[in-house]
Protein backbone atom coordinates (compact mmCIF):
# COMPACT_ATOMS: atom_id res chain seq x y z
CA UNK A 1 0.00 0.00 0.00
CA UNK A 2 1.32 3.74 -0.64
CA UNK A 3 1.73 4.89 3.21
CA UNK A 4 3.91 7.56 4.36
CA UNK A 5 6.75 8.32 3.04
CA UNK A 6 9.66 5.76 3.87
CA UNK A 7 13.33 6.25 4.48
CA UNK A 8 14.84 5.87 1.59
CA UNK A 9 13.04 9.65 0.57
CA UNK A 10 14.69 11.16 2.00
CA UNK A 11 18.84 11.36 0.78
CA UNK A 12 21.46 9.97 3.40
CA UNK A 13 24.60 12.11 3.93
CA UNK A 14 26.96 9.26 2.89
CA UNK A 15 25.11 8.61 -0.12
CA UNK A 16 25.92 12.06 -2.11
CA UNK A 17 26.52 10.25 -5.16
CA UNK A 18 23.20 9.38 -5.38
CA UNK A 19 21.74 12.63 -4.52
CA UNK A 20 18.43 14.52 -5.83
CA UNK A 21 18.50 16.70 -8.61
CA UNK A 22 20.17 13.70 -10.83
CA UNK A 23 17.44 11.69 -10.10
CA UNK A 24 14.96 14.59 -11.10
CA UNK A 25 15.98 14.32 -14.69
CA UNK A 26 14.30 11.02 -15.06
CA UNK A 27 10.60 12.38 -14.81
CA UNK A 28 10.74 14.43 -17.61
CA UNK A 29 10.15 11.54 -20.33
CA UNK A 30 6.77 10.62 -18.82
CA UNK A 31 5.91 14.22 -18.05
CA UNK A 32 6.65 15.56 -21.77
CA UNK A 33 4.71 11.84 -22.75
CA UNK A 34 1.76 12.92 -20.47
CA UNK A 35 1.84 16.69 -21.25
CA UNK A 36 1.64 16.10 -25.36
CA UNK A 37 -0.48 13.03 -25.70
CA UNK A 38 -2.71 13.18 -22.71
CA UNK A 39 -2.95 16.55 -21.29
CA UNK A 40 -3.17 18.49 -24.54
CA UNK A 41 -6.02 15.96 -25.75
CA UNK A 42 -7.69 17.36 -22.62
CA UNK A 43 -6.92 21.13 -23.20
CA UNK A 44 -8.15 21.13 -26.92
CA UNK A 45 -11.18 19.17 -26.39
CA UNK A 46 -11.92 22.04 -23.31
CA UNK A 47 -10.99 24.77 -26.40
CA UNK A 48 -13.43 22.78 -28.55
CA UNK A 49 -15.94 23.28 -26.74
CA UNK A 50 -16.29 27.12 -27.00
CA UNK A 51 -15.05 27.58 -30.59
CA UNK A 52 -17.04 24.93 -32.55
CA UNK A 53 -19.38 26.06 -34.16
CA UNK A 54 -16.79 29.43 -34.49
CA UNK A 55 -17.31 32.01 -32.20
CA UNK A 56 -19.75 29.32 -29.83
CA UNK A 57 -18.69 31.09 -26.55
CA UNK A 58 -20.65 29.52 -23.88
CA UNK A 59 -23.45 28.88 -26.57
CA UNK A 60 -22.99 24.91 -26.17
CA UNK A 61 -23.04 25.33 -22.22
CA UNK A 62 -26.29 27.33 -22.56
CA UNK A 63 -27.68 24.42 -25.07
CA UNK A 64 -27.15 22.13 -22.19
CA UNK A 65 -28.73 23.68 -19.24
CA UNK A 66 -31.25 24.87 -21.38
CA UNK A 67 -33.45 21.33 -22.09
CA UNK A 68 -34.87 19.51 -19.83
CA UNK A 69 -34.24 16.44 -21.47
CA UNK A 70 -30.21 16.85 -21.22
CA UNK A 71 -30.48 17.70 -17.40
CA UNK A 72 -32.08 14.33 -16.64
CA UNK A 73 -29.62 12.79 -17.92
CA UNK A 74 -26.94 14.27 -15.70
CA UNK A 75 -29.52 13.33 -12.47
CA UNK A 76 -29.96 10.29 -13.97
CA UNK A 77 -26.24 9.74 -14.27
CA UNK A 78 -25.88 10.73 -10.63
CA UNK A 79 -28.71 8.57 -9.04
CA UNK A 80 -27.17 5.01 -11.16
CA UNK A 81 -23.85 6.11 -9.39
CA UNK A 82 -25.48 6.75 -6.02
CA UNK A 83 -27.10 3.48 -6.37
CA UNK A 84 -24.51 1.78 -7.24
CA UNK A 85 -22.08 2.98 -4.39
CA UNK A 86 -24.63 1.99 -1.99
CA UNK A 87 -24.78 -1.92 -3.40
CA UNK A 88 -21.36 -1.83 -3.49
CA UNK A 89 -20.75 -0.51 0.05
CA UNK A 90 -23.60 -2.49 1.28
CA UNK A 91 -22.06 -5.61 -0.32
CA UNK A 92 -18.17 -4.52 -0.14
CA UNK A 93 -17.91 -3.60 3.12
CA UNK A 94 -18.82 -7.08 5.48
CA UNK A 95 -16.93 -9.03 2.51
CA UNK A 96 -13.76 -6.82 3.74
CA UNK A 97 -14.25 -7.40 6.80
CA UNK A 98 -14.68 -11.06 6.39
CA UNK A 99 -11.12 -11.08 4.85
CA UNK A 100 -9.84 -9.26 7.64
CA UNK A 101 -11.09 -12.11 10.10
CA UNK A 102 -10.10 -14.97 8.17
CA UNK A 103 -7.07 -17.02 8.59
CA UNK A 104 -4.41 -15.93 5.93
CA UNK A 105 -4.49 -18.49 3.43
CA UNK A 106 -8.72 -18.19 2.84
CA UNK A 107 -7.59 -14.12 2.50
CA UNK A 108 -5.46 -14.48 0.42
CA UNK A 109 -7.82 -16.97 -1.90
CA UNK A 110 -11.07 -13.94 -1.19
CA UNK A 111 -8.48 -11.67 -2.70
CA UNK A 112 -7.56 -13.52 -5.68
CA UNK A 113 -11.50 -13.38 -5.79
CA UNK A 114 -11.47 -9.82 -5.89
CA UNK A 115 -8.59 -9.37 -8.39
CA UNK A 116 -9.68 -11.53 -10.60
CA UNK A 117 -12.91 -9.73 -12.00
CA UNK A 118 -10.77 -6.51 -10.86
CA UNK A 119 -8.65 -6.72 -13.84
CA UNK A 120 -11.14 -8.81 -16.34
CA UNK A 121 -12.53 -6.68 -19.73
CA UNK A 122 -15.33 -4.67 -18.16
CA UNK A 123 -16.78 -5.17 -21.58
CA UNK A 124 -16.83 -9.30 -21.43
CA UNK A 125 -18.12 -8.86 -18.09
CA UNK A 126 -20.99 -6.72 -19.45
CA UNK A 127 -21.33 -9.20 -22.18
CA UNK A 128 -21.71 -11.93 -19.41
CA UNK A 129 -24.32 -9.68 -17.43
CA UNK A 130 -26.47 -9.01 -21.16
CA UNK A 131 -26.23 -12.95 -21.68
CA UNK A 132 -27.52 -13.57 -17.94
CA UNK A 133 -29.72 -11.06 -18.16
CA UNK A 134 -31.96 -11.10 -21.64
CA UNK A 135 -35.90 -12.30 -22.84
CA UNK A 136 -33.84 -15.55 -23.65
CA UNK A 137 -31.42 -15.45 -20.80
CA UNK A 138 -30.53 -17.66 -18.18
CA UNK A 139 -32.60 -16.14 -15.32
CA UNK A 140 -35.32 -16.27 -17.44
CA UNK A 141 -34.85 -19.35 -18.94
CA UNK A 142 -34.55 -20.83 -15.15
CA UNK A 143 -37.76 -19.32 -14.08
CA UNK A 144 -39.72 -20.49 -17.00
CA UNK A 145 -38.25 -23.96 -16.70
CA UNK A 146 -39.40 -23.98 -13.11
CA UNK A 147 -42.76 -22.54 -13.69
CA UNK A 148 -42.59 -19.74 -12.02
CA UNK A 149 -43.36 -17.39 -14.81
CA UNK A 150 -45.14 -18.35 -18.14
CA UNK A 151 -43.93 -14.58 -19.91
CA UNK A 152 -40.05 -13.82 -19.60
CA UNK A 153 -39.24 -10.90 -17.73
CA UNK A 154 -37.84 -7.76 -18.77
CA UNK A 155 -34.35 -7.50 -17.40
CA UNK A 156 -32.46 -5.81 -20.03
CA UNK A 157 -32.44 -2.83 -20.81
CA UNK A 158 -33.76 -1.66 -17.66
CA UNK A 159 -32.44 0.49 -15.02
CA UNK A 160 -32.36 -2.61 -12.32
CA UNK A 161 -29.69 -4.16 -15.48
CA UNK A 162 -27.32 -1.19 -15.31
CA UNK A 163 -26.90 -1.63 -11.48
CA UNK A 164 -26.58 -5.16 -11.42
CA UNK A 165 -24.01 -4.98 -14.20
CA UNK A 166 -22.46 -1.80 -12.76
CA UNK A 167 -22.18 -3.20 -9.26
CA UNK A 168 -21.02 -6.11 -9.79
CA UNK A 169 -18.09 -4.47 -12.15
CA UNK A 170 -17.62 -1.25 -9.48
CA UNK A 171 -17.02 -4.18 -6.40
CA UNK A 172 -13.67 -4.77 -6.48
CA UNK A 173 -13.18 -0.81 -6.55
CA UNK A 174 -15.40 -1.01 -3.27
CA UNK A 175 -13.35 -3.72 -1.18
CA UNK A 176 -10.07 -3.06 -1.95
CA UNK A 177 -9.58 0.11 -0.19
CA UNK A 178 -12.01 -1.04 2.64
CA UNK A 179 -9.46 -3.53 3.14
CA UNK A 180 -6.32 -1.81 2.93
CA UNK A 181 -7.68 0.65 6.05
CA UNK A 182 -9.04 -2.46 7.92
CA UNK A 183 -6.03 -4.90 7.82
CA UNK A 184 -4.00 -2.12 9.18
CA UNK A 185 -6.77 -1.58 12.89
CA UNK A 186 -4.63 -2.70 15.29
CA UNK A 187 -6.65 -5.79 17.09
CA UNK A 188 -5.14 -4.48 20.69
CA UNK A 189 -7.75 -1.84 20.40
CA UNK A 190 -10.42 -4.42 19.78
CA UNK A 191 -9.08 -6.08 23.10
CA UNK A 192 -8.68 -2.99 25.28
CA UNK A 193 -12.66 -2.67 24.54
CA UNK A 194 -13.51 -6.13 25.54
CA UNK A 195 -11.57 -5.57 28.50
CA UNK A 196 -12.91 -2.32 29.07
CA UNK A 197 -16.86 -3.87 29.26
CA UNK A 198 -17.95 -3.94 25.75
CA UNK A 199 -19.44 -6.71 24.24
CA UNK A 200 -18.70 -7.81 20.65
CA UNK A 201 -21.18 -5.99 19.20
CA UNK A 202 -20.50 -2.68 20.52
CA UNK A 203 -16.70 -3.37 20.11
CA UNK A 204 -17.46 -4.00 16.27
CA UNK A 205 -19.62 -0.72 16.48
CA UNK A 206 -18.29 1.55 18.25
CA UNK A 207 -14.23 1.20 17.95
CA UNK A 208 -13.77 -0.73 14.49
CA UNK A 209 -16.23 1.08 12.14
CA UNK A 210 -14.87 4.34 12.92
CA UNK A 211 -11.59 3.12 12.50
CA UNK A 212 -12.35 1.83 9.01
CA UNK A 213 -14.28 4.49 7.60
CA UNK A 214 -11.42 6.29 6.09
CA UNK A 215 -11.59 2.90 3.98
CA UNK A 216 -15.44 3.56 3.27
CA UNK A 217 -15.06 7.54 2.43
CA UNK A 218 -11.94 6.01 -0.24
CA UNK A 219 -13.79 3.39 -1.33
CA UNK A 220 -17.19 5.05 -2.10
CA UNK A 221 -15.60 8.14 -3.45
CA UNK A 222 -13.47 5.77 -6.04
CA UNK A 223 -16.60 4.04 -6.96
CA UNK A 224 -19.12 6.84 -7.48
CA UNK A 225 -16.73 9.11 -9.74
CA UNK A 226 -16.06 6.00 -11.95
CA UNK A 227 -19.32 5.32 -11.96
CA UNK A 228 -20.19 9.02 -12.96
CA UNK A 229 -18.36 7.85 -16.14
CA UNK A 230 -19.36 4.57 -17.11
CA UNK A 231 -20.10 4.30 -21.16
CA UNK A 232 -20.28 0.25 -21.90
CA UNK A 233 -22.37 -0.88 -19.33
CA UNK A 234 -25.28 1.48 -19.23
CA UNK A 235 -25.03 1.42 -23.37
CA UNK A 236 -25.42 -2.80 -23.47
CA UNK A 237 -27.56 -2.80 -20.01
CA UNK A 238 -29.96 -0.05 -19.95
CA UNK A 239 -32.55 0.96 -22.02
CA UNK A 240 -33.29 4.61 -23.59
CA UNK A 241 -34.57 6.01 -20.28
CA UNK A 242 -31.38 4.99 -18.31
CA UNK A 243 -29.04 6.78 -20.86
CA UNK A 244 -25.90 8.25 -18.80
CA UNK A 245 -24.37 11.15 -19.46
CA UNK A 246 -21.12 9.00 -21.33
CA UNK A 247 -23.59 7.66 -23.82
CA UNK A 248 -25.29 11.21 -24.62
CA UNK A 249 -21.56 12.84 -25.38
CA UNK A 250 -20.78 9.52 -27.53
CA UNK A 251 -24.29 9.86 -29.37
CA UNK A 252 -23.46 13.89 -29.60
CA UNK A 253 -20.00 13.28 -31.26
CA UNK A 254 -20.25 9.95 -33.75
CA UNK A 255 -23.96 10.44 -34.66
CA UNK A 256 -24.59 14.34 -34.88
CA UNK A 257 -21.05 14.95 -35.20
CA UNK A 258 -21.80 18.22 -32.69
CA UNK A 259 -18.20 18.61 -31.38
CA UNK A 260 -19.12 21.40 -29.87
CA UNK A 261 -21.50 20.22 -27.80
CA UNK A 262 -20.47 16.89 -27.34
CA UNK A 263 -17.28 18.61 -26.07
CA UNK A 264 -18.89 20.89 -23.70
CA UNK A 265 -21.08 18.15 -22.10
CA UNK A 266 -17.16 16.16 -21.30
CA UNK A 267 -15.77 19.63 -19.93
CA UNK A 268 -18.79 19.35 -17.31
CA UNK A 269 -18.30 15.81 -16.61
CA UNK A 270 -14.11 16.04 -15.86
CA UNK A 271 -15.38 19.14 -13.98
CA UNK A 272 -17.93 17.70 -12.19
CA UNK A 273 -15.14 14.56 -11.39
CA UNK A 274 -12.43 17.22 -10.54
CA UNK A 275 -14.33 19.33 -7.96
CA UNK A 276 -15.76 15.82 -6.15
CA UNK A 277 -12.12 14.91 -5.99
CA UNK A 278 -10.69 18.21 -5.20
CA UNK A 279 -13.35 18.24 -2.36
CA UNK A 280 -12.28 14.50 -1.26
CA UNK A 281 -8.60 15.41 -1.33
CA UNK A 282 -9.34 17.29 2.00
CA UNK A 283 -10.59 14.35 3.78
CA UNK A 284 -8.81 11.73 2.54
CA UNK A 285 -5.10 11.45 0.67
CA UNK A 286 -6.13 10.37 -3.15
CA UNK A 287 -2.90 8.81 -3.29
CA UNK A 288 -4.08 6.17 -0.77
CA UNK A 289 -7.45 5.56 -2.72
CA UNK A 290 -5.72 5.30 -5.96
CA UNK A 291 -2.67 3.33 -5.05
CA UNK A 292 -5.08 1.35 -3.04
CA UNK A 293 -6.99 0.18 -6.66
CA UNK A 294 -3.70 -0.80 -8.06
CA UNK A 295 -1.55 -2.57 -6.36
CA UNK A 296 -2.29 -5.51 -4.36
CA UNK B 1 -4.74 -12.80 16.43
CA UNK B 2 -8.12 -10.37 15.44
CA UNK B 3 -9.95 -12.87 17.70
CA UNK B 4 -11.91 -9.95 20.07
CA UNK B 5 -13.06 -8.69 16.53
CA UNK B 6 -14.61 -12.01 15.69
CA UNK B 7 -18.87 -12.02 15.53
CA UNK B 8 -20.65 -15.41 17.15
CA UNK B 9 -22.10 -15.74 13.56
CA UNK B 10 -19.54 -17.02 11.80
CA UNK B 11 -22.29 -19.28 9.25
CA UNK B 12 -23.64 -16.32 8.73
CA UNK B 13 -20.08 -14.32 7.67
CA UNK B 14 -19.08 -17.72 6.12
CA UNK B 15 -22.72 -17.87 3.53
CA UNK B 16 -22.29 -13.73 3.43
CA UNK B 17 -18.71 -14.36 1.81
CA UNK B 18 -19.24 -16.81 -0.15
CA UNK B 19 -22.70 -15.40 -1.62
CA UNK B 20 -20.37 -12.50 -2.86
CA UNK B 21 -17.52 -14.84 -4.20
CA UNK B 22 -20.51 -16.16 -6.80
CA UNK B 23 -21.50 -12.68 -7.27
CA UNK B 24 -17.75 -11.45 -8.37
CA UNK B 25 -17.06 -14.59 -10.46
CA UNK B 26 -20.00 -16.29 -11.18
CA UNK B 27 -21.29 -14.22 -14.02
CA UNK B 28 -18.30 -13.29 -15.90
CA UNK B 29 -18.18 -17.46 -15.70
CA UNK B 30 -20.86 -18.69 -17.76
CA UNK B 31 -19.46 -17.40 -21.24
CA UNK B 32 -16.86 -19.82 -20.49
CA UNK B 33 -18.78 -23.28 -21.21
CA UNK B 34 -21.21 -21.16 -24.02
CA UNK B 35 -18.33 -20.69 -25.71
CA UNK B 36 -18.11 -24.84 -26.31
CA UNK B 37 -21.14 -24.84 -27.60
CA UNK B 38 -22.66 -27.20 -30.74
CA UNK B 39 -25.43 -25.20 -31.54
CA UNK B 40 -25.59 -21.77 -33.35
CA UNK B 41 -26.52 -19.99 -30.76
CA UNK B 42 -25.77 -18.84 -27.41
CA UNK B 43 -27.48 -20.93 -24.96
CA UNK B 44 -27.07 -22.13 -21.45
CA UNK B 45 -26.74 -24.82 -20.65
CA UNK B 46 -24.54 -25.38 -23.45
CA UNK B 47 -25.32 -27.74 -25.91
CA UNK B 48 -22.71 -30.83 -26.35
CA UNK B 49 -19.29 -29.58 -26.98
CA UNK B 50 -17.26 -28.03 -29.90
CA UNK B 51 -14.35 -26.26 -30.53
CA UNK B 52 -15.64 -24.69 -34.12
CA UNK B 53 -16.14 -21.06 -32.56
CA UNK B 54 -12.36 -21.16 -31.58
CA UNK B 55 -11.53 -22.65 -35.04
CA UNK B 56 -13.87 -19.29 -36.45
CA UNK B 57 -12.04 -17.02 -34.34
CA UNK B 58 -8.54 -17.81 -35.77
CA UNK B 59 -9.53 -18.45 -39.49
CA UNK B 60 -12.20 -15.53 -39.63
CA UNK B 61 -10.16 -12.74 -40.70
CA UNK B 62 -11.48 -9.84 -38.81
CA UNK B 63 -11.53 -11.62 -35.57
CA UNK B 64 -7.90 -12.88 -36.39
CA UNK B 65 -6.80 -9.90 -37.56
CA UNK B 66 -8.35 -8.08 -34.34
CA UNK B 67 -6.26 -10.69 -31.68
CA UNK B 68 -2.91 -10.18 -33.86
CA UNK B 69 -3.73 -6.21 -33.15
CA UNK B 70 -4.65 -6.28 -29.82
CA UNK B 71 -1.47 -8.36 -28.84
CA UNK B 72 0.90 -5.93 -30.67
CA UNK B 73 -0.70 -3.27 -29.15
CA UNK B 74 -0.55 -4.41 -25.83
CA UNK B 75 3.10 -5.49 -26.43
CA UNK B 76 4.34 -2.25 -27.46
CA UNK B 77 2.27 -0.33 -24.92
CA UNK B 78 3.59 -2.09 -21.77
CA UNK B 79 7.24 -1.78 -22.83
CA UNK B 80 6.46 1.67 -23.82
CA UNK B 81 4.72 2.56 -20.29
CA UNK B 82 7.07 0.42 -17.81
CA UNK B 83 10.24 2.24 -19.55
CA UNK B 84 8.47 5.88 -18.86
CA UNK B 85 6.73 4.95 -15.79
CA UNK B 86 10.32 3.26 -14.08
CA UNK B 87 11.73 6.35 -15.38
CA UNK B 88 9.10 8.40 -13.61
CA UNK B 89 8.87 6.60 -10.65
CA UNK B 90 12.44 6.62 -9.94
CA UNK B 91 12.31 10.36 -10.55
CA UNK B 92 9.18 11.18 -8.37
CA UNK B 93 10.73 9.23 -5.31
CA UNK B 94 14.40 10.54 -5.31
CA UNK B 95 14.51 13.70 -7.27
CA UNK B 96 13.46 17.20 -5.49
CA UNK B 97 12.29 19.90 -8.06
CA UNK B 98 9.82 22.36 -7.52
CA UNK B 99 6.54 20.92 -8.95
CA UNK B 100 6.94 16.94 -7.66
CA UNK B 101 3.60 16.67 -5.89
CA UNK B 102 1.79 18.29 -9.49
CA UNK B 103 3.48 15.84 -11.48
CA UNK B 104 2.74 13.28 -9.10
CA UNK B 105 -1.31 14.25 -9.44
CA UNK B 106 -1.36 14.24 -12.94
CA UNK B 107 0.24 11.38 -13.62
CA UNK B 108 -2.30 9.75 -11.78
CA UNK B 109 -4.95 11.43 -13.20
CA UNK B 110 -5.36 8.88 -16.19
CA UNK B 111 -6.93 6.54 -13.34
CA UNK B 112 -9.48 9.29 -13.04
CA UNK B 113 -10.59 11.33 -15.84
CA UNK B 114 -14.07 9.17 -17.45
CA UNK B 115 -12.30 7.71 -20.46
CA UNK B 116 -14.80 8.74 -22.60
CA UNK B 117 -13.60 12.16 -21.98
CA UNK B 118 -9.86 10.69 -22.69
CA UNK B 119 -11.16 9.12 -25.98
CA UNK B 120 -12.61 12.25 -27.25
CA UNK B 121 -9.67 14.76 -26.54
CA UNK B 122 -7.14 12.08 -27.91
CA UNK B 123 -9.50 10.85 -31.06
CA UNK B 124 -9.88 14.58 -31.55
CA UNK B 125 -6.09 15.58 -32.16
CA UNK B 126 -5.31 12.47 -33.33
CA UNK B 127 -7.41 12.85 -36.04
CA UNK B 128 -5.31 16.11 -37.08
CA UNK B 129 -1.94 14.64 -36.65
CA UNK B 130 -2.49 11.59 -38.57
CA UNK B 131 -2.05 9.08 -36.36
CA UNK B 132 -5.87 7.62 -35.79
CA UNK B 133 -6.83 4.55 -36.86
CA UNK B 134 -3.11 3.12 -37.00
CA UNK B 135 -1.04 0.83 -34.05
CA UNK B 136 1.03 4.08 -33.21
CA UNK B 137 -1.97 6.14 -32.40
CA UNK B 138 -3.18 3.51 -29.99
CA UNK B 139 0.12 2.52 -28.35
CA UNK B 140 0.71 6.33 -27.32
CA UNK B 141 -3.01 6.37 -26.08
CA UNK B 142 -3.09 2.95 -23.98
CA UNK B 143 0.71 4.23 -22.23
CA UNK B 144 -1.05 7.35 -21.37
CA UNK B 145 -3.65 5.18 -19.48
CA UNK B 146 -1.46 2.42 -18.37
CA UNK B 147 1.52 4.77 -16.73
CA UNK B 148 -0.15 5.22 -13.39
CA UNK B 149 0.11 1.61 -12.54
CA UNK B 150 3.88 1.54 -13.77
CA UNK B 151 4.78 4.55 -11.43
CA UNK B 152 2.19 3.37 -8.57
CA UNK B 153 3.73 -0.01 -8.41
CA UNK B 154 7.19 1.01 -9.14
CA UNK B 155 7.20 3.65 -6.56
CA UNK B 156 5.93 1.63 -4.13
CA UNK B 157 8.89 -0.72 -4.59
CA UNK B 158 11.76 2.20 -4.38
CA UNK B 159 9.97 3.63 -1.44
CA UNK B 160 9.62 0.47 0.79
CA UNK B 161 13.49 -0.53 -0.38
CA UNK B 162 16.21 -0.05 2.01
CA UNK B 163 18.41 2.14 0.85
CA UNK B 164 21.46 1.11 2.74
CA UNK B 165 21.55 -1.39 0.70
CA UNK B 166 22.82 0.78 -2.11
CA UNK B 167 24.86 2.84 0.27
CA UNK B 168 26.64 -0.82 1.22
CA UNK B 169 27.35 -1.61 -2.41
CA UNK B 170 28.88 2.19 -2.36
CA UNK B 171 30.89 1.59 0.72
CA UNK B 172 32.25 -1.42 -0.89
CA UNK B 173 33.33 0.37 -3.99
CA UNK B 174 30.52 -0.15 -6.49
CA UNK B 175 30.12 3.05 -8.81
CA UNK B 176 26.60 4.56 -9.02
CA UNK B 177 25.44 2.86 -12.43
CA UNK B 178 26.63 -0.76 -10.79
CA UNK B 179 25.20 -0.28 -7.59
CA UNK B 180 21.32 0.92 -9.34
CA UNK B 181 22.17 -2.15 -11.88
CA UNK B 182 23.12 -4.66 -9.23
CA UNK B 183 21.38 -4.01 -6.57
CA UNK B 184 18.44 -1.33 -6.65
CA UNK B 185 17.42 -2.74 -10.35
CA UNK B 186 16.93 -6.78 -8.60
CA UNK B 187 15.08 -5.18 -5.73
CA UNK B 188 12.67 -3.60 -7.90
CA UNK B 189 11.75 -5.94 -10.19
CA UNK B 190 8.73 -7.30 -9.38
CA UNK B 191 7.32 -3.69 -8.68
CA UNK B 192 8.52 -3.04 -12.48
CA UNK B 193 6.67 -6.52 -13.53
CA UNK B 194 4.01 -5.59 -12.01
CA UNK B 195 4.27 -2.90 -13.91
CA UNK B 196 4.61 -4.19 -17.23
CA UNK B 197 1.72 -6.94 -16.87
CA UNK B 198 -0.67 -4.32 -15.34
CA UNK B 199 0.09 -2.30 -18.47
CA UNK B 200 -0.43 -5.38 -21.03
CA UNK B 201 -3.72 -5.82 -19.43
CA UNK B 202 -5.20 -2.50 -19.63
CA UNK B 203 -4.08 -2.48 -23.00
CA UNK B 204 -5.50 -6.01 -24.20
CA UNK B 205 -9.08 -5.29 -22.17
CA UNK B 206 -9.14 -1.37 -23.26
CA UNK B 207 -12.03 -0.72 -25.77
CA UNK B 208 -13.57 2.80 -25.09
CA UNK B 209 -10.32 4.72 -26.59
CA UNK B 210 -9.76 2.15 -29.06
CA UNK B 211 -13.09 2.07 -30.30
CA UNK B 212 -12.63 5.83 -31.46
CA UNK B 213 -8.45 5.18 -32.72
CA UNK B 214 -9.44 2.17 -34.12
CA UNK B 215 -10.94 1.83 -37.76
CA UNK B 216 -12.39 -0.23 -39.95
CA UNK B 217 -9.26 -1.66 -41.56
CA UNK B 218 -7.19 -1.35 -38.12
CA UNK B 219 -9.33 -2.42 -35.36
CA UNK B 220 -8.69 -4.53 -31.59
CA UNK B 221 -10.05 -7.50 -30.53
CA UNK B 222 -12.37 -5.74 -28.16
CA UNK B 223 -13.51 -3.30 -30.71
CA UNK B 224 -14.61 -6.00 -33.00
CA UNK B 225 -16.32 -7.98 -29.80
CA UNK B 226 -18.59 -4.23 -29.03
CA UNK B 227 -18.98 -4.02 -32.79
CA UNK B 228 -20.76 -7.51 -32.76
CA UNK B 229 -22.16 -7.65 -29.32
CA UNK B 230 -24.56 -4.72 -30.00
CA UNK B 231 -26.13 -6.56 -33.10
CA UNK B 232 -26.63 -10.43 -33.99
CA UNK B 233 -24.72 -12.62 -31.35
CA UNK B 234 -22.89 -15.67 -32.22
CA UNK B 235 -21.11 -18.12 -29.77
CA UNK B 236 -17.89 -16.71 -31.47
CA UNK B 237 -18.32 -13.58 -29.02
CA UNK B 238 -18.22 -16.09 -26.01
CA UNK B 239 -14.92 -17.78 -27.59
CA UNK B 240 -13.31 -14.45 -27.84
CA UNK B 241 -14.50 -12.92 -24.36
CA UNK B 242 -12.78 -16.77 -22.73
CA UNK B 243 -9.63 -15.86 -24.76
CA UNK B 244 -9.64 -12.30 -23.15
CA UNK B 245 -10.95 -13.69 -19.68
CA UNK B 246 -7.73 -16.91 -20.12
CA UNK B 247 -5.13 -14.33 -20.95
CA UNK B 248 -5.87 -11.73 -18.05
CA UNK B 249 -6.02 -14.63 -15.64
CA UNK B 250 -2.74 -16.12 -16.72
CA UNK B 251 -1.02 -12.67 -16.34
CA UNK B 252 -2.46 -12.36 -13.25
CA UNK B 253 -1.46 -15.36 -11.77
CA UNK B 254 1.79 -15.23 -12.63
CA UNK B 255 2.25 -11.70 -11.59
CA UNK B 256 0.95 -13.52 -8.48
CA UNK B 257 3.96 -15.74 -8.63
CA UNK B 258 6.43 -13.12 -9.29
CA UNK B 259 5.47 -11.28 -6.08
CA UNK B 260 5.99 -14.51 -4.08
CA UNK B 261 9.50 -14.48 -5.07
CA UNK B 262 10.03 -11.08 -4.41
CA UNK B 263 13.95 -11.01 -2.85
CA UNK B 264 13.01 -8.12 -0.91
CA UNK B 265 9.54 -6.77 0.14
Amino acid sequence: MSTAAGPGDRPRPGLRILAANRWSILVLPAAVFLAVFFLAPLALMSLRSVTDPAGAGLSNYEKFFAQEAYLRVLTNTFWIAVISTVTCLVVGYPFAYLMTIVPGRVAGLLLIAVLLPFWSSLLVRTFAWQVILRDTGIINRFLIDLGLISEPLTLIRTTVGVILGMSHILLPFMVLPIYAVMRRIDPEFGRAAANLGASPASAFLRVFVPLSLPGVVAGCLLVFVLALGFYITPALLGGLRDQMISQLIVQQIQQRLDWGFGTAMSVLLMAITLVILFIASRAVRLRDVFGSAVED
Amino acid sequence: MTESWRQPRRLLMAALGALTVFYLLAPTLVIVPMSFTEARILSFPPEGFSLQWYERMFTDRQWSSGMVNSAQVAVLTAILATVLGTLAALGLTRGRFPGRSLVNAVALTPLIVPVVIIAIGMFSLFVQWRISGSLLGLVLAHTALALPFVIVNVGTSLRTMDRNLELAAANLGADPRRAFMRITLPIILPGVLAGAIFSFITSWDEVVVAIFLTSARFRTLPVEMWEQVRQVVDPTVAAVSTTLLVVTTVLLLLLLVVRRQAPVR
